[in-house]
C-alpha cells in the first residue's frame, strides 16, 4: 500500500515531473529567499559601514554573522501595538501584502535551466530548475510587482494620520511614475531577446549577446527605475526618517514594522534577479560551455550559483548607491521621471523597434543608445531643464545689472 | 538717491550647473570613486576603529573630567575642610555638604556629610577649579553605571572610595595641605 512512498516511485513521479520539482522546490527556494532577505540586511549594514571608515555588526557573531537571527529574535519578542485609531483590518493586511507580492515574483525566475537526473534517459524532457515556466513570465512578474503599490497606500491610509497618509500618497505617486520606464525598458529587452518566457531570454543571450552590451542606457533606466519601484535610496523620500518620521509605517512596531522593512530587501533581490535574467545573461557565462549547456545536476547547482553571484553583484552595486547618492526631493523625483526617463525609453523602444522590423545587425543599439542619450542631454541643456529633472529654480532669471 | 554702490551688493545664487553637472552620470561616477575608495581602504579602517570595550581610547588624563572623588591627606583623613566654595561655584547645584567641628586638632571644620548627584551634574569641573584645598578632583573614570537614581547619589564613603581606586590611576595634582591653624578662643 505504501508503494507509492517507494524510492522509485519518488524517482519518477516528483523528482522527474516538472509539476513534483516544482512543488519540491517551492520550500527550499522561499527558505533560500527568507535567509537570502535577512542576511541583505546584514550585508547592507557591513557594507554601509565599510564605506563609513567603520564596521558594521560584528559583534554578534564572527563578522556579525548572527546579527540577523538576533534581529529577527527581537522583532518577534517586540511588543506588537495595534493603536486605537487605525483601520485595522487593512493596518494588519498591508504589510502582509507588500512582503507576499515581492516573493511571490521569485517562482518564474529562471536559476538554473534545463538538467535531467542521472536516471532520466537522454530523450526524456529536461526538468527546469526554476518554481513555474510560465510563457508570459514577464507579465506576470511586472502585474505582480505592481500590487506592491497597495502594500504602501493602505499603510498609509490605514494609519489614520496624516503624515502617513501623505507619506503613502506620495509612495503610491512615485511607484506607479517609476513603472512607465520600467516597463518600457522591459519592452527593449523583450524585443532585443524576442521571448516573454524568462529563461527562452537567458537562453537568447547567448555567447557575447547579453541585453546590457546592446542597450546599456536601457539597463541604466531599469537599475533606476527598480531603484525607485524599491523605495531605496536615493528615491526614498517617502520613508526616510528626515522628512514624515517613517512615512507609511510609522505606526508600525514590531514585526509589522519587520515585515515592511524586509519587503523592501525581498523588492530589491527579486528586481536583482529580474535584471540579471533579461539584461545579464542569466545564469550564462559566455565561454563556459560546460556551465552554459550541459544537463547534469552539477551543472545546473553551479549554474545557480552563478546566477546568484550575478545577483549579489547587482544587490552590492544598489547599495553602494544607497550610501553615494542624496536624496532626490518629491518633485525632482516624479521630473526625472517623466520627462527625462519616459521619453528616453520611448526613444529607445521604437530604435529597438526598428532594428527589429528592418532586420539589421542588432549591434546598431549600441550606437543608437549613445544618440539617444546624448540627444536627450542636448535637450535638456537648450530647453534649461536638466536631463535629471533637478532644476535651480521656476523663476525666470533677470538681466543683473 | 540711495547710499549704496552698485559693489554693495553680491549675487550669492547657486552657482549654474555646467553641462558635464547636468548630465548627472559623470558625477555620480565620481561619487562611486569615493565610496569605493572607502570601501577598500582596510587599512584606515583598522586603524581609526577603536573596538570598545576591549580597547579604550586614551585620555589626558590630567585634564578628563570624569567621576569625582574626594582626595584624603598625607594622614588618610578627608582634606576637605567643609568651606562650602565648590556647593557655592556648582551651576547645577548637584553638592550638598554638612559641616562639623572637626574632630581633629590641626583643623577647624570637616563634612559630616558630602553629597554629589551624579545625576545632576555637569562635568564642568567648576567645583575642583573653586577648591581652596585640592580637596575635590574630577578623575579619568567615565563609564558609570548605577541602577537606580538612589544608587547615583554618591555619599562621603563612596567619593572618599573613589579616591583609593584611582590615586594610582591619577595621582593628586597637588599635595595635600597640611599646617592648618586652628584658632581657639582663649577662656580666661
Amino acid at each position: 500500500m505504501w508503494e507509492w512512498l517507494s524510492w522509485e516511485s519518488i524517482k519518477d513521479n516528483v523528482l522527474a515531473d516538472q509539476f513534483g520539482f516544482s512543488l519540491l522546490l517551492v520550500p527550499v527556494l522561499f527558505g533560500v529567499m527568507m535567509l537570502a532577505v535577512a542576511y541583505s540586511v546584514l550585508a547592507e549594514r557591513k557594507i554601509a559601514g565599510w564605506i563609513q571608515d567603520r564596521y558594521g555588526p560584528n559583534r554578534v557573531g564572527p563578522w556579525g554573522l548572527l546579527q540577523p537571527i538576533a534581529d529577527g529574535i527581537k522583532a518577534l519578542m517586540k511588543e506588537d501595538i495595534t493603536p486605537g485609531h487605525v483601520d485595522r483590518a487593512l493596518f494588519i493586511f498591508a504589510p502582509w501584502m507588500i512582503f507576499v507580492v515581492a516573493l511571490v515574483g521569485f517562482a518564474v525566475i529562471p536559476w538554473g535551466g534545463a538538467f535531467r537526473w542521472p536516471w532520466m534517459d537522454e530523450s526524456a524532457e529536461p526538468i527546469l530548475a526554476q518554481v513555474a515556466s510560465i510563457d508570459i513570465g514577464l507579465l506576470y512578474i511586472l502585474a505582480v510587482a505592481s500590487l506592491g503599490v497597495y502594500g504602501l497606500v493602505l499603510g498609509g491610509w490605514a494609519s489614520n494620520n496624516k503624515y502617513s497618509f501623505y507619506g503613502g500618497m506620495r509612495a503610491a505617486a512615485q511607484m506607479l511614475s517609476y513603472e512607465v520606464p520600467l516597463g518600457m525598458a522591459v519592452l527593449v529587452a523583450i524585443l532585443t531577446t524576442g521571448h516573454l518566457r524568462l529563461e527562452d531570454m537567458v537562453l537568447a543571450q547567448t555567447g557575447f549577446a547579453w541585453t546590457v552590451l546592446f542597450h546599456p542606457a536601457a539597463a541604466l533606466i531599469l537599475f533606476v527605475s527598480a531603484l525607485a519601484e524599491s523605495n531605496r535610496t536615493p528615491f526614498d523620500l517617502v520613508e526616510c526618517e528626515q522628512e514624515l518620521v517613517g512615512g507609511f509605517h510609522t505606526e508600525y512596531s514590531a514585526m509589522k514594522h519587520a515585515l515592511f522593512f524586509l519587503a523592501e530587501y525581498a523588492h530589491l533581490i527579486t528586481g536583482s534577479a529580474f535584471i540579471v535574467a533579461m539584461y545579464f545573461g542569466g545564469y550564462l557565462i559566455p565561454g563556459f560551455t560546460w556551465l552554459n549547456e550541459s544537463s547534469s545536476v552539477w551543472a545546473m547547482l553551479a549554474r545557480m550559483l552563478v546566477f546568484g553571484g550575478k545577483v549579489a553583484a547587482i544587490i552590492g552595486f544598489y547599495m553602494l548607491v544607497r550610501w553615494t547618492l542624496p536624496r532626490f526631493r518629491f518633485d525632482q523625483l516624479m521630473r526625472l521621471a517623466w520627462k527625462s526617463l519616459v521619453p528616453m525609453t520611448m526613444a529607445l523602444v521604437v530604435l529597438q523597434g526598428v532594428i527589429v522590423y528592418t532586420d539589421c545587425s542588432q549591434w546598431l543599439a549600441l550606437p543608437g543608445n549613445v544618440v539617444i542619450v546624448v540627444a536627450a542631454a542636448v535637450v535638456g541643456a537648450r530647453s534649461g531643464t536638466p536631463v535629471t529633472g533637478r532644476q535651480q529654480s521656476l523663476m525666470r532669471k533677470e538681466a543683473t545689472g | 538717491m540711495s547710499d549704496w554702490r552698485k559693489t554693495d551688493i553680491v549675487n550669492v545664487d547657486q552657482p549654474e550647473l555646467t553641462a558635464a553637472e547636468r548630465l548627472y552620470v559623470p558625477q555620480v561616477l565620481g561619487g562611486f570613486k569615493t565610496t569605493l575608495r572607502h570601501f577598500f581602504r582596510k587599512r584606515l579602517r583598522d586603524e581609526t576603529v577603536v573596538q570598545y570595550p576591549e580597547q579604550r581610547r586614551v585620555l589626558h588624563k590630567e585634564n578628563y573630567r570624569g567621576v569625582h572623588r574626594l582626595n584624603r591627606d598625607d594622614q588618610d583623613r578627608v582634606a576637605c575642610v567643609a568651606c562650602f566654595m565648590c556647593a557655592t561655584a556648582c551651576p547645577a547645584g548637584c553638592i550638598h555638604i554638612e559641616g562639623a567641628e572637626s574632630p581633629w586638632p590641626d583643623r577647624e571644620k570637616y563634612p559630616a556629610r558630602f553629597e554629589i548627584d551624579e545625576l545632576r551634574c555637569i562635568y564642568c569641573g567648576m567645583c575642583e577649579e573653586a577648591c581652596p584645598v585640592d580637596a575635590i578632583e574630577l578623575t579619568p573614570k567615565y563609564d558609570l553605571v548605577g541602577r537606580s537614581r538612589k544608587e547615583m547619589i554618591f555619599d562621603k564613603e563612596t567619593l572618599l572610595a573613589v579616591y583609593d581606586r584611582t590615586k594610582d590611576d591619577k595621582p593628586r595634582k597637588h599635595p595635600a595641605i597640611t599646617g592648618y591653624v586652628r584658632l581657639t578662643i582663649d577662656k580666661d
